[in-house]
């Protein structure tokens, strides 16, 4: 994919031409001597998605839903609302939209155009997520792609992809494992997933 | 526009590659691009939809070549001369045109949170009727716009079913090219696997599309 001039990896961002870092810095600079933007303002952005905001929240939603019926009931009516519940609301998980894994029916969720991703509960989607692998195939091969993922569903299984083409955001609500009647809802966020809230992987039974 | 950003059921990209514990950015120039681009939208000389047209645009082979931030610094680029909020000559130099004041920036770091967390709705409430109720068979209309559209072609076509009614929200054809919000229901449309991909397709499958009111007709 890359030229000689360009040898990195198509949607990676581990092997950059070197004078990348300073293309973006001369920008910034500019940005910055015009008053367009604050640079303790971008600090503030980065650490809030570096630190503040990720996979955390999700399962902190999943493990409630998990051991309280009625938040389960209010998460699958209205998603935006009860995951406001929690804390957590804002930007790009404006529109929430909560699907259930059941032993029946297993939920996957793509943005085949882009990279929409519903960053309130699960921070910013990783690099596979908005690669041109799992773009293209997600939809026509769903189970091809969650067997990559390790995850072998039976053919009596119904699996629903979700292609986030509007302003919806999709996260998936996992099955409780067996084996977890005595854990605390702490402890069950912690057996919570980032992939397993997307849909490429079940979450698995404590060790 | 029928760009290669719309890759719903292409062959030939390969394997998806998962990392083992990945950074939320690889370096430190992503970070500066992600939160450059988020902090210039507070300006308000474009919308999201228009954003997501400033990548759309950038040409095929460069597109599958960038790497994603590679992608959004390019868009911004494309957004920061189109809107007038930089001029060619300050890019190429680097410091801002003589004479130019310095302004004061809509987003501060005391404001991150507060701004963040109440987002950006795009639903609308306006009233609007629904042309279409849960349960209806629909078609996805074979339509080609060359401009922005959240169509994607493999639906094109296609016949599905209105699984639920999402509500009123902007129209990303039209905004996206600063025509207005044209505000109408989206709909969760369920198109069976088959439908879209032949009888090699698992019969219990199915992809459920968002898709606005005037992206569909009566099935």
């Amino acid at each position: 994919m890359s030229g000689p001039a360009h040898h990195h990896d198509h949607d990676h961002g581990q092997e950059v031409p070197s004078d990348f870092a300073l293309r973006v810095k001369a920008l910034e600079s500019l940005l910055v001597e015009k008053g367009l933007v604050d640079p303790a303002a971008l600090d503030a952005l980065i650490d809030t998605y570096e630190h503040k905001v990720g996979p955390r929240n999700g399962a902190r939603v999943v493990a409630r839903a998990w051991v309280d019926a009625g938040y389960k009931q209010r998460l699958l009516a209205n998603a935006t609302a009860a995951i406001a519940e929690l804390g957590y609301a804002g930007r790009q998980g404006e529109h929430m939209v909560v699907v259930e894994n059941t032993p029946t029916v297993h939920n996957l969720v793509v943005c085949t155009l882009c990279s929409c991703y519903p960053w309130t509960v699960l921070g910013l989607p990783p690099v596979w997520y908005k690669s041109a692998p799992y773009r293209s195939r997600a939809v026509i091969d769903p189970r091809g792609v969650l067997r990559e993922f390790g995850l072998h569903l039976p053919e009596d299984v119904e699996v629903r992809v979700w292609d986030s083409t509007a302003e919806l955001r999709y996260l998936v609500l996992p099955e409780r494992p067996a084996g977890t009647e005595h854990m605390t809802e702490e402890q069950l966020a912690s057996l919570v997933t980032r992939d397993a809230m997307v849909g490429v992987a079940k979450v698995g039974a404590p060790a | 526009m029928n760009g290669i950003h719309d890759m719903g059921g292409m062959h030939g990209m390969g394997p998806v590659e998962p990392e083992k514990n990945e950074p939320v950015f690889h370096a430190t120039w992503e970070g500066r691009v992600f939160a450059l681009n988020v902090a210039m939208g507070f300006w308000r000389k474009w919308n999201i939809d228009a954003s997501r047209h400033g990548i759309e645009r950038i040409p095929p082979a460069e597109y599958l070549r960038m790497s994603y931030y590679e992608k959004w610094f390019t868009r911004l680029l494309t957004l920061l001369l189109e809107s007038g909020l930089i001029a060619p000559a300050e890019l190429a130099s680097g410091r801002p045109a003589p004479g130019t004041a310095k302004l004061d920036p809509p987003l501060t770091a005391s404001r991150v949170a507060e701004t963040l967390g109440k987002g950006g709705p795009t639903s609308r409430d306006v009233p609007s009727v629904p042309r279409f109720c849960a349960g209806q068979p629909v078609r996805a209309r074979n339509l080609h716009p060359t401009g922005h559209t959240r169509l994607p072609r493999y639906v094109r076509g296609k016949r599905g079913v209105i699984d639920r009614d999402h509500g009123v929200f902007v129209f990303p054809d039209t905004n996206a090219h600063f025509l207005g919000e044209k505000p109408q229901h989206v709909y969760s449309v369920r198109f069976a696997a088959r439908e879209l991909w032949g009888e090699s397709a698992s019969a219990r499958d199915s992809v459920y599309v968002d898709l606005w009111d005037d992206y569909l007709e009566p099935a």
